[in-house]
């Protein structure tokens, strides 16, 4: 018997003391941490360089306005990348966005003879109703990424990969390969231009807004839980009873509806909208993600660390010009730094399977 | 002493894909506090049966009876709304996440009011409900704050048991639970068995690992080509008769005292 009692009472199993760092970093997914301090030193470093030309408000006002549509469009790809997918398609989905905004804006702002002579006197209609079906044209995109993705179960990087080429192509359709003409100036003057208190852009302020939302969603909700726990062990999260396919199905869609939103903020912006910029968003939207900490094969990651990758290339951009360098290094160092976000990705990977 | 009432009884469950008859007028029964274990070779159909018992897949013939009341599970969400809990061996749980948004996944805790409403999780009480849940189980887990990445394979198999445990109200089925883990690993896990067994939940054990059957089971099912052939007691029976029974050394017809059905 005594036998048996021994294999009942086992010596409990020594469990594995952590060091001070160890218990750190488990807590939190402080992966952006080194990321982060990369950005701050490169702003330290641009400032003693550059003194007040580079650390000035109007100047950072300035960084913060280039980098919200991309800010957007990496927000979204947080959720994506999250669940171990991908969404290429968001750069050809914000110019699509763009341009069918545009399109109906000028249409609903006056009759064509109207508005070709740059006369908008239903433009109260009209502007409110392009930004609006530009957002809803993202959204819209989105879902059919997340229909496609969830019930044909292709792969994301194809899906998107097929999206993307839908949506440009059809964007050059509509728009006729060129700029779209005649929509309201006053878009821009009033929306695109202004700023709150005289200073903060109205751009910045919903970025800011969208970026806090994502953030809490992401790290407090059941939204943002199911989107790690999908990420992380799919079939796990689909035995626990979630419904994966509908939850992927509006991760997509987020990510197609910040491209729209990133499309109606161009419109807003340049008041018009062209099918030829943009076009390396998705690819920088990825990198700005996984810069941040986001891992590729799913289950980590953070909107802020997304947020800090976004930020480094328009710092270094913003210093590199500043200092009269050729600005095409900054492409040079941010691809470099892309490799080394993903190697200490994938070793933290690795130290993540070990049983 | 009168006879116990099987909280859960399969009665001639028959199941056949194509050609193949998976299983043959199968009856299992489990009494309440008790570990049932199911045993066979590759192919003897206890997959088969255990996907029948969780609703993954209706069987063809013969009937569950839950309770006392006939029940048709359509889905594993039926099974689980009756309070049938299933464990998987390749630790179904999700690495990334800690012990207590595991035991709760898929039934989170939602704060009260306006920010439920909202989807905000109420992390403390799930947390401590863990913490509490960890405790009656026994099990020794360093921090259930800490991602389940970072435990051992024992320790993650028994954050996945915890959870069904906490979720089952009647029937626990464990299927190769301890075919991934390591000596130590499977002892842990067949402590938190018996843990279970104790806490008045039965158990449907699947397992491969005669001696981890031995040691936990009150009684023994043989099943072979889709036919249970015997039904040991795991006290007097030993590991080389039930082996027997597996491979088909041992049949009905060879021994006809036997208990076999």
């Amino acid at each position: 018997m005594s036998e048996l009692e021994q294999l009942q009472n086992p010596a409990p199993e020594p469990l594995p003391e952590l060091s001070f760092r160890e218990q750190f970093k488990e807590r939190f997914d402080f992966a952006w941490t080194y990321i982060f301090l990369v950005l701050i030193g490169m702003i330290v470093f641009f400032s003693i360089w550059h003194g007040e030309k580079f650390f000035d408000t109007r100047n950072f006002r300035n960084i913060a306005l280039d980098a919200s549509q991309l800010m957007l469009l990496a927000v979204g790809g947080t959720f994506v990348i999250i669940t171990a997918g991908i969404d290429l398609s968001v750069s050809a989905v914000l110019v699509f966005s763009a341009v069918v905004g545009a399109k109906v804006m000028s249409n609903l702002s006056g009759t064509p003879e109207q508005v070709r002579n740059y006369e908008f006197p239903t433009q109260n209609v009209g502007i409110p109703i392009g930004l609006a079906v530009a957002i809803l044209c993202g959204l819209a995109w989105g879902i059919l990424n997340g229909l496609i993705v969830t019930k044909l179960k292709l792969p994301p990087f194809i899906v998107t990969l097929g999206t993307l080429g839908m949506a440009l192509g059809l964007a050059q359709i509509i728009s006729g390969g060129a700029s779209v003409p005649y929509v309201p100036y006053d878009v821009q003057t009033e929306i695109g231009a202004r700023k709150v208190f005289g200073f903060l852009p109205v751009l910045v302020i919903v970025t800011a807004v969208v970026v806090i939302i994502a953030m809490i969603a992401l790290s407090l909700t059941r939204f943002g839980r199911y989107t790690f726990a999908i990420g992380s062990n799919a079939a796990a999260a689909r035995r626990a009873g979630i419904n994966v396919d509908r939850h992927l199905i509006k991760v997509y869609a987020v990510s197609g509806l910040l491209a729209g939103l990133a499309g109606a903020m161009d419109l807003a912006r340049f008041a018009t909208a062209s099918t030829s910029t943009h076009s390396a968003d998705n690819l920088n939207a990825i990198s700005a993600v996984v810069i941040g900490g986001t891992s590729l094969f799913g289950g980590i990651g953070s909107i802020f660390g997304s947020v800090v990758g976004t930020f480094i290339p328009a710092v270094l951009r913003n210093g590199l010009v500043i200092g009269g360098i050729n600005p095409f290094w900054q492409q040079v160092a941010i691809g470099a730094i892309l490799i080394v976000a993903v190697y200490i990705d994938q070793r933290r990977r690795k130290a993540s399977e070990r049983m | 002493m009168s006879a116990p009432v099987p909280v859960l009884e399969a009665r001639g469950i028959s199941k056949s894909f194509g050609a193949v008859q998976a299983l043959d007028d199968v009856n299992l029964e489990v009494f309440p506090g008790q570990i049932v274990a199911l045993i066979g070779d590759n192919g003897a159909g206890k997959s088969t049966l255990i996907n029948c018992l969780t609703g993954v897949f209706p069987p063809d013939s013969g009937e569950l009876i839950f309770d006392g009341n006939a029940v048709h599970l359509h889905s594993p969400q039926d099974a689980r709304a009756l309070g049938i809990e299933t464990v998987y061996q390749d630790l179904a749980v999700a690495p990334h996440l800690d012990s207590a948004a595991n035991i709760f996944l898929g039934r989170e805790q939602l704060k009260p009011g306006l920010l439920g409403k909202l989807g905000f999780l109420d992390n403390t009480f799930m947390m401590e409900e863990t913490e509490g849940e960890l405790k009656r189980l026994r099990v020794r887990i360093p921090d259930p704050r800490r991602r389940v990445f970072t435990l051992s394979g024992g320790q993650r198999q028994s954050v996945a048991v915890a959870r069904s445990v906490k979720w089952a109200s009647k029937v626990v089925i464990m299927d190769e639970p301890t075919a991934a883990l390591g000596v130590a690993q499977s002892q842990m896990v067949l402590d938190l068995v018996r843990e279970v067994r104790n806490s008045g939940i039965p158990v449907v054990f699947i397992s491969h690992n005669m001696p981890h059957v031995f040691e936990v089971a009150d009684r023994i099912v043989v099943l072979r080509l889709g036919t249970v052939v015997t039904e040991l007691d795991p006290k007097t029976d030993t590991i080389d008769q039930a082996v027997s029974w597996m491979t088909g050394s041992t049949t009905a017809s060879s021994m006809p005292g036997s208990k076999a059905a």
